[in-house]
């Protein structure tokens, strides 16, 4: 029996900016169909990481391979389209547009790109998906609203519906909680277990403990190499992790 | 009054165009009308760019140059009938489009302004230099098109009020594909685009690509702008390609409103006329529209008619 095809795979990646050197000759692969999160205190290299895994930057050294294919060097909107979609740290979303309409046009990608002549109006059926991925994150009651004026955990789930919209097989997730309240932060992490029962996911994560409860696999990341892999149990009990973290208090 | 304006902006085309037929009874004359077809087709043209992607371009002077110069030197040094130069002249600052945008989008913000322009006054300089086919410091001169009977209709492009409703029909098309354009499944990406590339990118589209697509359209509209006006001045002055006039686009559409569809007509009417009325009284007529453009940046940042749209949106 052969083994399962990793869903991502990184072999010996480096990322240097001038002279510092991010993320230093890091491999690792993820199985499919989890829910992984790639840890590390401040300073880790994990939003690195992250941007080299989904396709931000190129990485300067090393390979990136998604389902056995190479995909090193491929352009960002070329991830999206092969089924790797995220969402940022930073929330990204088009402020002007109504709620509705960022999904649509997230949706709209595996349709049409580039026509010019027909109307959107009659692809009905492109609306009718963005609104089931609004109701999924609970904003369907705010599918008017302009981007901008919603809540700041309202805009995170929105970007999730968004990388949703992609349909992929790969969710990455850079601190998706970050700057959330305990109870938006709940209905995330809620919302990122469900999701991860039909796809993979990588999330990054600063705060340990939140991710503790609900992954299968942990990455642990210090000063831009690899520390630990394993399960949250293998890494609670990580001496070199626990060195790590309780050194930083 | 709400019900009005819906129905306006649902037949955006059919508004603009009824407003149009019956335009040249509400001016003085009719060579104010025509200027302000023409400017009114570059300046929606250019917003494609600017108002509906984000993308300031300081050198769309070139597109209007270029269309106006090549429709010109097609009819006169080359003797072609003035439908075959006026595409000739539309293909051409496409053309132009695709090259100085593929240079251009590698850039944002200011350095794409500064790009532009320079580019622009390369192109400036390259017709001005070619005397021979352009005219050089003179312009391009005799260009004519002839009288003609059709389906027993006599047809004389001499006559302004035939002139501005053969020029209106052109106008008319350009707009209707413009609107086609903006209702399309590419036209929710550019908007995109404008908001957030980096967003735009993640959901799958190729960024650079989307922008040189509207890049070429942009020109190209703005490049027909400038054919119908060879045909109506006669003459192609080398101001044609002046950056002035790049800066002009960028006045009208802010005045009328950046990214709504009536808004850049608007803003060439209502530019034109300032000039047409300031210059009966001074010669330094740039002061008086330079005063009126800093009183709408600073109090009317939407424009005119995006001013207009966001009271008619406040009160239900």
């Amino acid at each position: 029996m052969s083994s399962t095809i990793p869903i991502v795979e990184v072999e010996g990646v480096s990322k240097r900016f001038g002279q510092f050197v991010a993320l230093n000759k890091v491999t690792a692969r993820f199985e499919p169909r989890r829910l992984s999160a790639i840890i590390g205190p401040n300073g880790a290299g994990k939003s690195t990481f992250f941007n080299v895994l989904s396709g931000a930057f190129p990485p300067s050294e090393g390979r990136l391979k998604f389902k056995g294919r190479d995909i090193t060097g491929l352009p960002q909107h070329g991830f999206a389209r092969i089924g790797i979609a995220k969402s940022f740290q930073i929330t990204n979303v088009f402020k002007q547009l109504s709620a509705h309409e960022n999904v649509r046009v997230a949706v709209q990608m595996r349709k049409s790109r580039y026509e010019l002549f027909k109307p959107r109006a009659a692809m009905a059926e492109l609306g009718e998906r963005a609104d089931a991925l609004l109701e999924r994150v609970g904003l369907v009651a705010l599918r008017e609203r302009p981007a901008a004026d919603l809540a700041h955990g309202q805009q995170r789930a929105l970007e999730v519906a968004m990388a949703l919209a992609a349909e992929p097989e790969l969710l990455l997730m850079d601190e998706p909680t970050a700057g959330m309240s305990p109870e938006e932060t709940v209905v995330m992490m809620d919302l990122i277990t469900a999701l991860a029962a039909e796809r993979s996911v990588i999330l990054v994560e600063h705060k340990m403990k939140l991710v503790m409860g609900i992954c299968e696999r942990l990455l642990v990341l210090h000063h831009g190499e690899f520390l630990a892999e394993g399960t949250p149990d293998e890494i609670r009990h990580n001496d070199d992790v626990k060195r790590v973290y309780l050194g930083q208090g | 009054m709400k019900g009005l304006v819906d129905a306006i902006r649902r037949h955006r085309v059919a508004a603009v165009i009824a407003f149009l037929l019956v335009f040249p009874l509400l001016m003085p004359y009719q060579a104010l009308a025509i200027n302000i077809l023409v400017f009114g087709l570059f300046a929606v043209g250019f917003n494609l760019l600017f108002g509906y992607t984000g993308l300031l371009s300081f050198g769309h002077a070139a597109f209007l140059g270029v269309g106006s110069y090549l429709t010109g030197i097609a009819m006169v040094s080359m003797g072609l009938p003035w439908g075959v130069a006026l595409l000739l002249g539309v293909v051409s600052a496409a053309l132009a489009g695709l090259l100085i945008g593929y240079l251009a989008i590698r850039t944002r913000g200011i350095y794409f302004s500064m790009v532009t322009l320079a580019l622009a006054q390369i192109v400036y300089y390259a017709f001005y230099k070619a005397e021979r086919w352009t005219g050089g410091e003179n312009g391009l001169r005799g260009i004519q098109v002839p009288a003609a009977e059709i389906f027993g209709f006599q047809f004389d492009f001499l006559d302004p009020t035939t002139k501005y409703y053969v020029i209106l029909a052109f106008v008319a098309a350009a707009l209707w594909f413009v609107s086609r354009v903006l209702a399309s499944p590419f036209g929710a990406v550019i908007e995109a685009v404008r908001e957030n590339e980096k967003r735009a990118a993640a959901c799958g589209y190729d960024v650079a690509r989307t922008k040189l697509l509207v890049f070429v359209l942009s020109a190209a509209i703005c490049g027909l702008a400038g054919a119908l006006r060879a045909l109506h001045l006669s003459v192609v002055p080398i101001d044609s390609l002046h950056y002035l006039l790049s800066g002009q686009a960028v006045m009208m559409c802010l005045l009328g409103g950046m990214g709504t569809f009536f808004g850049p007509f608007i803003g060439a009417g209502l530019f034109l006329t300032l000039e047409d009325v300031a210059t009966t009284y001074t010669t330094h007529w740039m002061a008086i529209v330079g005063a009126v453009f800093m009183v709408f940046v600073l109090f009317f940042p939407a424009g005119v008619w995006g001013s207009f749209l966001k009271r008619i949106e406040r009160k239900p």
